[in-house]
């Protein structure tokens, strides 16, 4: 009974669980840190669970459509509207399930680091408080399915994101970074607006399937297509709109940049969400298919080039994180390009975007265990210079194991989880184009190497005399990483099951508008 | 030729351009915010124009008078973007008092310790 009820309100649950608890935070922490952990980490379990139940029913069932004050769930059209949808629906279908489950796992194994890694500062009820702001925007932009729905969520995600990047003043250089990062995102989430606006005046509707059942691709379409594929890809740090994530993911505590490579993602979802689902075949999938490879093939190079001279750890990682999103833009930008011809899609236009879509999941998992990695080493040694480093080796021995996995992850060797989803990339776009194969072949050799200089200037050499009495990291944080470590191994390990389960319903949801269309308007 | 209902359009897009402008061109972090709002405002206008209908009334049901009736949605849109304008105005501003209080300027030429 009350079983059936969570199940069948889990998407409003999703997004409301982390709001009552960040709005509730700051009065939980006055009675004592202890019981606000409890209830952050709480708060954080029960999403997750819901972000995991949704998941399974979306995956067994097919897309769950919500309706916001209707009076059945599943009543998205109105008997008397006439056939539109005229409340907020949420549309969760396998792509957004697979969306949400990365912010599941990597939402709950950041809290668990965090209570460890972040106690020693002050004011951490704000601190929580943003955080569960950041979950809740990134579950409600994922889950959405109507346009000005998600653009609130992804003010909610940007403004706390901004607030948590500044969180660690540091003499005001955590401030100047999360100005870059804000005022770019407030000027990007304009423009988002404005392509809404567009909408909303050509075809009188918010909800995605209506917008997507109506499309016509005029003039003012294209417009709305270009402000949207710049703000997004501003957003998911995508070259060249790229140079606030350096700074950002720098700065920022380290476990809030592991949230904030999700929270990039949540926008390269929304990326993906308007080019397959709002336009679809409507579009000149060549052409744009193309835009987004060239915005894929520079991340990848300019990410990587400036990744190798950089000498602040963290620094470098959210350069490699930029190069890594071009992976994701490239695998399913192939999709895109052969959109709307069946034989091609067959032959490698599916397994590149599963490929990309794979590589969404498994950039999450590692990116955000290299940044706890990150974090943990700078919580015990106080610095983020790798010159200053050495030795580390001896004493922090599991996170040393950590960053390996999660560095042969990211270049791309097996048995890891990077290897799996960058092999579906490299085998589908030699059949498109072999150039960009080489070229994404070429850029995962300088990951690799790049990562061997920095594993070797972190943890190998002699014990240094200033680090002789380094301990461990705490063990919270180290089962914080050990989650994600642990899911970065599975998936490397058994990639079949999770391409045929998560992967394979994601890219057919992106790429089959029209389920999409009568999931919401019921099978007009 | 200009009829009644495009001079709104013309000074949204006016509106977005001096926005726009200052953002980009100002070196004040509080003129760049200031930008940024009239932006904003600009996008507000644009939201609140494309609701208008000539000669409609407000959807209320009570003794209406049987012409055409306004959909609510974009004020409700326009209201929502003035409150969420309203917490990035703030959180903007806060930032640039932290600015202010550790580097003692708000010249974004002189905002530069992250590069070091």
């Amino acid at each position: 009974m009350i079983t059936d009820a969570i199940i069948a309100n889990s998407p409003a649950l999703l997004v409301m669980i982390p709001l009552i608890a960040a709005f509730a935070c700051p009065f939980i922490g006055r009675i004592s840190p202890a019981v606000r952990n409890i209830w952050v980490v709480g708060a954080m379990v029960l999403t997750a669970a819901m972000a995991l139940l949704l998941a399974g029913e979306v995956f067994s069932s097919g897309t769950v459509v919500y309706t916001f004050g209707a009076s059945a769930p599943g009543m998205s059209v109105p008997p008397d509207s006439g056939g539109i949808p005229v409340r907020i629906v949420f549309t969760v279908d396998a792509m957004s399930a697979l969306m949400q489950i990365i912010g599941a796992i990597t939402g709950l194994s950041i809290v668990l680091y965090s209570i460890a890694g972040d106690r020693r500062h002050t004011g951490l009820e704000s601190y929580y408080t943003l955080y569960l702001l950041m979950i809740a925007g990134v579950m409600g932009m994922v889950s959405t399915g109507d346009l000005f729905n998600f653009f609130v969520f992804l003010e909610i995600l940007s403004i706390s994101s901004a607030g948590l990047i500044a969180y660690r003043i540091d003499r005001g250089v955590a401030v100047e970074a999360a100005v870059k990062y804000f005022v770019l995102s407030t000027i990007g989430a304009m423009v988002i607006l404005v392509a809404i606006g567009i909408f909303y005046g050509e075809y009188d509707a918010l909800n995605i399937a209506v917008i997507a059942s109506r499309m016509q691709f005029t003039l003012l379409d294209q417009v709305a297509l270009v402000l949207m594929i710049a703000a997004l890809g501003m957003k998911c740090g995508a070259v060249p709109m790229h140079f606030w994530t350096p700074d950002a993911y720098s700065m920022a505590p380290s476990s809030i940049t592991a949230m904030l490579v999700v929270a990039s993602q949540a926008s390269l979802y929304g990326l993906f969400r308007v080019v397959f689902t709002l336009y679809n075949v409507t579009l000149n999938a060549a052409t744009v298919g193309w835009i987004i490879i060239v915005l894929g093939v520079l991340s990848m190079v300019v990410g990587v080039t400036m990744a190798i001279p950089q000498k602040d750890v963290k620094r470098l990682m959210a350069y490699h994180a930029i190069s890594q999103t071009g992976y994701m833009l490239l695998g399913v930008g192939v999709g895109l390009a052969v959109l709307g011809n069946q034989s091609l899609l067959d032959a490698f236009g599916y397994v590149a975007m599963e490929g990309g879509i794979f590589h969404i999941i498994n950039h999450a998992m590692y990116k955000g265990l290299l940044f706890l990695t990150a974090g943990a080493i700078f919580y015990r040694i106080g610095t983020r210079n790798l010159n200053r480093m050495g030795g580390l080796g001896h004493n922090m021995k599991y996170t040393m194991v950590f960053f390996v996995i999660g560095a042969l992850a990211i270049a791309g060797i097996p048995p890891f989880n990077g290897f799996a989803s960058k092999l579906m990339i490299y085998e589908s776009v030699f059949m498109f184009n072999p150039i960009l194969s080489i070229i994404a072949m070429v850029v995962s050799i300088l990951t690799l190497a790049s990562f061997v200089k920095v594993f070797h200037s972190i943890f190998m050499g002699p014990r240094l005399p200033e680090y002789a009495d380094v301990k461990e990291a705490p063990a919270p944080m180290l089962i914080g990483m050990g989650i994600l470590a642990a899911v970065v191994v599975l998936f490397g390990l058994f990639p079949g099951v999770v391409v045929d389960h998560l992967i394979e319903p994601a890219a057919q949801a992106l790429v089959n508008q029209g389920a999409y269309i009568s999931a919401v308007m019921g099978g007009a | 030729m200009l009829v009644f209902g495009t001079i709104p359009y013309l000074v949204i897009v006016a509106l977005a351009v001096i926005g726009l402008a200052t953002a980009a061109l100002k070196r004040n972090l509080i003129k760049i915010f200031l930008g940024i709002t009239i932006f904003e405002s600009a996008i507000n206008l644009f939201l609140v124009s494309l609701g208008y209908r000539d000669g409609a009334v407000a959807p209320i049901f009570t003794d209406a008078p049987s012409t055409e009736m306004v959909m609510a949605t974009p004020q409700a849109l326009t209201l929502t973007s003035i409150v969420i304008g309203v917490a990035t105005t703030a959180l903007l501003l806060s930032f640039a008092v932290l600015i202010w209080k550790h580097y003692g300027t708000v010249d974004t030429d002189k905002i530069r310790r992250l590069k070091e």
